[in-house]
């Protein structure tokens, strides 16, 4: 099989690599670039386990080839803190229990911070929404929203 | 959260340090940064990926397996049938005396369910191993098959599992499960009214959003590093080692992370076969199943029917219960002759009833092994008890709650199994939800008490 460059900055840091023609981004990120944060629950668009931002908006690399994302700024959960401090989503989902197996974690929260980046102050019905292509089998979904509007909360606080 | 310190007051120890304090989950820091390494988040080079050919039939013999040309394919390193499998008839409750040994690895002349395991393809990538499997050619003669448990017993149903001999497991108590307490026609003939109600349901999938599966490293000197997400590490390794006629010293598991799972990952099914083509190619292997599989081939919740009659007083005691529970174990026992006893356990409910007789069965049939979920056997008991609760409320024109506080089990009372009831607490915790949930009850019902008898 025929294989091909991609080359992309995954977290603010270069990445390049060579990948079969038609590999998806998820599993490059995973089994190339060795980021395993993005996850694959369905392999077939229908978890958000995979969720990662490309260009500031939220994708499932799982249905994603790679090779279309040269150029592209790609982030995932694992960067999103910095310096060692959690990012405020971050700290939410920890504080509020919003994680039990912390599968579908990674997903979720790339969810809930594209939201944020767009809508700073979302209705609870915004969450819901921006969540919805996003499973989690285990914590329930009122966790997981009432961490995201925490943080929306904290955010719009500070910025007062 | 708080506290109710005014129940069990002379009971309660204070100052604890654990109890009415929140703590941090101390994995969820790995969760929420991507950090937490689940078993395929392993990076593990020159890596060959298991792909199943699996029956299409739900009883069928098989005739031949040819499979020259998947052989032949690209990428193909290694292909295993029932021959290669060490001890290829096992049951996971074997290590604690639960048999006898029904099911195989890889299907040994007869797959006995759509979906059973046959031929195992091991390739360079996950794609050859799918294309190699497409071209084991299976040539089947097909058998009838029984898909409903009342069907299955009866006399002449086609047989499912030669290993039990009969579609149903033999225990020691016979043909199921059985309490008898008092004397259930005596109970039912004094009743003022008698209830029979029957439920059923169907199997249900746990679809954990991370997939079965395992990743098998060959460590040289006949070693192996199995990554996997069950949730019976031991139980994974004892069987393992009897599967692969091994020492469980050659075997080394990790585990602990699991991307969910309610008990739909304590069968041991991925990692013998992933540790067997380890062992024969000498290299590592990693076996997860797509979603499809996970849907369709990991064992549900069995299907359960129960018929429940009772017996009951116009004032509200239930005197008499015959319960008759069904489990569907498909095709294999699993660990379903064990739910279907925990049901019989079960059935009385959380109730004081003089007269108790219940027969349990674990029925095999051509349908996808069941296995255990969350509260297996149990949970649609409950379900079935308490909307019969319901209806025998109905029926007398009481309030369903309190008909439930007249019944409850109390400290002393002699349950159905002749074990006493210690520690009910079931009063007080029926005084707190009808507070919570805004249901009041007669003040007589409140000022009871678990620790003894009357209103
Ligand atoms: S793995 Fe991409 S949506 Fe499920
Ligand atoms: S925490 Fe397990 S899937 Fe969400």
């Amino acid at each position: 099989m025929a294989k091909v460059p991609v080359q992309f900055t995954l977290n603010g840091s270069e990445k390049a690599e060579f990948v079969d023609s038609g590999t998806t981004l998820l599993h490059a990120l995973r089994d190339k670039i060795g980021d395993t944060s993005p996850k694959g629950g369905c392999h077939q668009g229908t978890c958000g386990a995979c969720s990662v931002i490309i260009d500031g908006e939220l994708r499932l690399s799982c249905l994603t080839v790679a090779e279309t994302c040269s150029g592209a700024d790609i982030r995932t959960t694992s960067g999103l803190a910095e310096a060692g401090v959690l990012h405020p989503l971050q700290r939410a989902f920890l504080d509020a229990f919003a994680t039990q197996c912390g599968f579908c974690t990674p997903g979720m929260i790339m969810a809930a911070k594209v939201l944020l980046d767009h809508t700073p102050n979302p209705s609870r019905e915004d969450v819901i929404e921006a969540l919805s292509g996003n499973i989690c089998r285990c914590t329930g979904y009122e966790p997981i929203i009432e961490a995201v509007l925490t943080t929306a909360r904290a955010n719009s606080q500070n910025a007062a | 959260m708080e506290l109710r310190k005014n129940y069990f007051a002379d009971q309660r120890k204070d100052g604890l340090h654990e109890i009415g304090h929140g703590r941090p989950r101390l994995d969820s820091p790995g969760h929420v940064t991507g950090k937490t390494a689940y078993f395929a988040d392993r990076n593990v080079p020159n890596m060959l990926h298991l792909k199943m050919v699996r029956s299409p039939h739900h009883h069928a013999r098989i005739r031949s397996i040819d499979t020259s040309e998947a052989e032949k394919h690209p990428g193909v390193v290694k292909i295993l049938t029932a021959r290669d499998v060490p001890h290829n008839v096992y049951t996971i409750l074997i290590l604690i005396q639960v048999g006898p040994e029904d099911e195989t690895v890889l299907a040994d002349g007869k797959p006995r369910w759509k979906g059973e395991a046959v031929v195992a393809v091991l390739a360079e990538t996950e794609r050859a191993a799918q294309e190699a499997a497409a071209k084991v050619k299976v040539d089947y003669e097909v058998l009838p098959a029984v898909f409903d448990m009342e069907e299955a017993l009866k006399p002449g149903a086609p047989l499912v599992n030669e290993y039990h001999g009969q579609n149903y497991y033999l225990y020691d108590s016979g043909e199921c499960r059985k309490v008898r307490f008092g004397d259930v026609e005596a109970g039912f003939a004094g009743a003022d009214h008698i209830l029979e109600q029957s439920y059923q349901s169907s199997p249900i999938e746990h679809a954990p959003t991370e997939t079965t599966g395992c990743v098998v490293v060959p460590e040289g000197n006949d070693r192996f590093t199995c990554y996997t997400n069950t949730q019976a590490m031991f139980f994974t390794l004892d069987n393992a080692s009897i599967i692969l006629q091994m020492p469980g010293s050659k075997l080394h598991f990790v585990g602990g992370t699991v991307g969910g799972g309610f008990g739909g990952k304590v069968d041991v099914i991925v990692e013998p076969i992933a540790i067997l083509g380890a062992k024969l190619t000498g290299r590592p292997v990693s076996f997860i199943y797509s979603r499809e599989e996970e849907m369709q081939i990991s064992s549900p919740r069995a299907a359960e029917k129960i018929i429940i009659k009772d017996g009951v007083m116009n004032d509200g005691r239930i005197v008499a219960r015959k319960v008759t529970g069904y489990t569907d174990a498909g095709a294999y026992s699993r660990h379903s002759p064990y739910g279907a006893q925990k049901g019989a356990a079960h059935y009385p409910g959380p109730y004081t009833i003089p007269n108790v007789w219940i027969d349990t069965y674990c029925v095999y049939t051509n349908r996808t092994p069941s296995s255990a979920m969350r509260g297996f056997g149990v949970t649609i008991g409950d379900f079935a008890l308490e909307v019969q609760m319901d209806k025998l409320a109905r029926l007398i024109g009481m309030d369903p709650l309190e008909f439930r506080f007249i019944n409850a089990y109390r400290d002393g009372d002699m349950k159905a199994h002749r074990q006493p009831t210690e520690g009910a607490a079931l009063i007080e915790c029926m005084q707190e939800a009808s507070r919570a949930a805004n249901w009041p009850v007669a003040e007589k019902y409140m000022a009871m008490s678990s620790y003894t008898k009357g209103a």
